[in-house]
């Protein structure tokens, strides 16, 4: 933000809520499935590749033997992983359990990018863009992919898709789609509709509120987080200006601290409501 | 807040991370964790098993022991009474020789007694022949009286 002008604080946090697209602008259209956001995707990627490298480095290293610290460290989390699908789908885990097991690291790590300070990454990316030549106040860098509802509902997208392979591998299509007519109330041809629209709302419902869930507190975190860079921001030398600036720091340590928590939780939140939903579509009513 | 292509594009790398852990993430530590529980059993059975057989070597020890007490008391008792049997035999030797060196010099005794009696005997005999001759100065034909001599050697 190498602007002539210091943003104010609007311009400053709409600056900071707007992604890097394939547009290169900000997009308008509510919906639009020709556009990528670029940030998301390379840090999402990135943490994803960080992640499994991460985990395969502790597979190849795997030895019955005395594990060390980091091959226990990564052998608790998996325990904790193969234990919570245990308990909670009945049948074939072979692929759901790593799946939860991705599902956990990966978005911890997504979520965790936002402990970093919120205008590191950023300002070193208006940066690059003003070395390339480019306008830096228009280098949109936005670094939590699990803050962008793209990213947070493409995964429980895979997970609906999961759940209705599932639900058809288990039952069978045509075992599903008598589940989906006749139940949750009865198989009485007039409570047909009811059952599928009940099943629809169920569907639609779970998959929403679960990428809904994560994309909702990972943003208002990223939001608070930013409010506070503000505080810090007031710095003008008078003395209110100061308290401010003590009260981000103030702020800033508390609410980083309680992010540890909301980060974590978040990411095994999520990782639970997917075994959850997987669980459900290998019961039958 | 926009909805767009991004949400597809993070459902296939999901997929894809999913996949890329179950294939080369989940079995290998899932493997390593099976392995070393199977040892880590193992380690406690084999300890049970030594424990087992360390108190049943003592069991063992423990017998062997009293029975060599017991021998051992066995051979004591058997060799004070092999040792009383010796000595009452010694005794009892002892005496036996004792008894028989007193008969043999009785025996030798009579015998030598005896002989002397017989060389008194022979002597009295030819004493007294002498003695009568030279009582009776004359000559006395010792083959003619032969037999009176002898019978007076016998009544001696």
């Amino acid at each position: 933000m190498a602007a002539e002008h210091a943003p104010n604080a609007s311009e400053y946090i709409v600056h900071h809520l707007t992604h890097l697209n394939s547009l290169g602008h900000k997009q308008t259209a509510l919906v639009d499935w020709t556009v990528f956001h670029l940030d998301s995707l390379f840090w999402s990627i990135s943490l994803g590749l960080l992640a499994v490298l991460i985990l395969s480095r502790a597979a190849a290293r795997a030895t019955s033997g005395v594990p060390g610290r980091f091959q226990a460290a990564v052998e608790i989390l998996i325990e904790m992983v193969e234990s919570q699908s245990k308990s909670i789908v009945h049948g074939d885990r072979s692929f759901i359990a790593p799946l939860a097991l991705t599902v956990f690291v990966w978005i911890f790590f997504m979520n965790a990018m936002d402990l970093l300070p919120v205008d590191l990454l950023p300002n070193i990316w208006a940066w690059m863009f003003g070395v390339a030549g480019h306008d830096s106040s228009h280098a949109y860098m936005r670094v939590v992919p699990t803050a962008d509802l793209n990213a947070t509902l493409g995964m429980s997208l895979g997970v609906l898709l999961l759940c209705i392979y599932y639900s058809i591998k288990i039952k069978g299509l045509g075992g599903w789609i008598h589940e989906l007519f006749t139940a949750p109330f009865g198989a009485h041809p007039i409570l047909w509709p009811i059952n599928f629209a009940m099943q629809m709302i169920e569907f639609v419902a779970k998959t929403v509120s679960h990428g809904m869930r994560l994309f909702g507190n990972m943003y208002a975190g990223e939001l608070i987080f930013m409010l506070i860079a503000l505080m810090g921001a007031a710095w003008a030398g008078t003395f209110g200006s100061g308290l401010l600036w003590l009260g981000g720091v103030f702020a800033g340590t508390i609410w980083a601290i309680f992010h540890i928590l909301i980060i974590t939780l978040q990411a095994f939140i999520f990782m639970m409501l997917t075994l959850v939903y997987i669980g459900q579509a290998h019961e039958t009513h | 807040m926009n909805l767009n292509a991004t949400l597809f594009a993070q459902l296939v790398v999901f997929l894809i991370l999913a996949w890329f852990t179950m294939k080369f993430v989940w079995p290998p530590i899932m493997k390593a964790l099976d392995e070393r529980a199977s040892k880590i059993a193992d380690g406690l059975a084999a300890a049970d098993k030594a424990k087992a057989d360390l108190a049943h070597a003592e069991k063992k020890a423990g017998d062997e022991l009293r029975k060599a007490r017991e021998s051992a008391a066995e051979f004591r008792s058997g060799a004070e009474r092999q040792v009383a049997q010796l000595i009452e035999d010694a005794r009892a030797e002892g005496a036996r020789i004792v008894n028989a060196a007193r008969e043999a010099a009785e025996a030798e005794a009579g015998a030598a007694s005896q002989r002397a009696k017989e060389a008194l005997r022979e002597h009295v005999a030819v004493l007294a022949v002498a003695g009568a001759e030279r009582i009776l100065r004359k000559e006395i034909n010792a083959q003619a009286h032969a037999e009176l001599l002898t019978q007076l050697k016998l009544e001696l």
